[in-house]
């Protein structure tokens, strides 16, 4: 009987783990970000609010005007 | 091919691109996949200006480095922007899209626009049907 509740105990555990680590990858991945390359290999990736704002704004007039 | 065929054989290959305009630095518009030319010519000019202000993040950042290509994710969407030469190609996408796959399909398409189309074949000249000479009496 005691065997059964630690096990239900782990089983619960290690599902909210795995629950937690799945969401939190989703919202990173749900996060807003621009990625610009370059001709020379190189790319700068733009995730903080400030340095992206003035391309996301025009990103999301685009997605506005194609519907 | 022209634009209008890039864009007919982008939309056959890649199922992620929604929408698509084909335009030049300056904001001219080559082609688009919407029947509204007024919507075509603003979505040119936000991806001009998109551009531009990629541009001076890199300047920003190491010095001057010439465009290729840039991606910005949103939620609703991703939009696009792809330079091939002198033109560039915006395109818009569902939300979480395959990117490489859709930079190389974008890719492609202006590729497309530079080839000519395959000159048409002349036609064989017809050869004369070839004469029997009448057998005379006296050849026999």
């Amino acid at each position: 009987m005691r065997s059964r509740n630690v096990l239900t105990g782990i089983l619960l555990g290690a599902g909210s783990i795995a629950g937690t680590l799945l969401f939190r990858r989703r919202l990173a991945r749900r996060r807003e970000r621009v990625d610009v390359y370059f001709g020379d290999g190189s790319m700068v990736s733009l995730a903080k609010p400030g340095e992206a704002e003035p391309l996301l704004r025009h990103a999301r007039r685009i997605l506005e005007l194609a519907g | 091919m022209d634009a209008a065929a890039a864009l007919e054989r982008l939309r056959e290959i890649s199922s992620q691109v929604r929408t698509a305009v084909i335009f030049e630095r300056g904001g001219k518009v080559v082609g688009s996949t919407f029947s509204d030319e007024q919507r075509a010519e603003d979505v040119a000019g936000e991806a001009e200006a998109l551009l531009t202000e990629a541009e001076q993040q890199r300047d920003a950042a190491d010095g001057p480095g010439a465009f290729a290509q840039l991606e910005v994710a949103l939620q609703g969407g991703s939009v696009f922007v792809v330079r091939d030469g002198d033109r560039l190609i915006a395109a818009t996408t569902q939300p979480e899209p395959t990117v490489g796959l859709v930079f190389y399909d974008l890719k492609s398409c202006l590729r497309d626009l530079e080839t000519k189309p395959a000159p048409k074949k002349r036609a064989a000249p017809r050869r004369k049907p070839a004469t029997r000479a009448k057998k005379t009496d006296a050849e026999s």
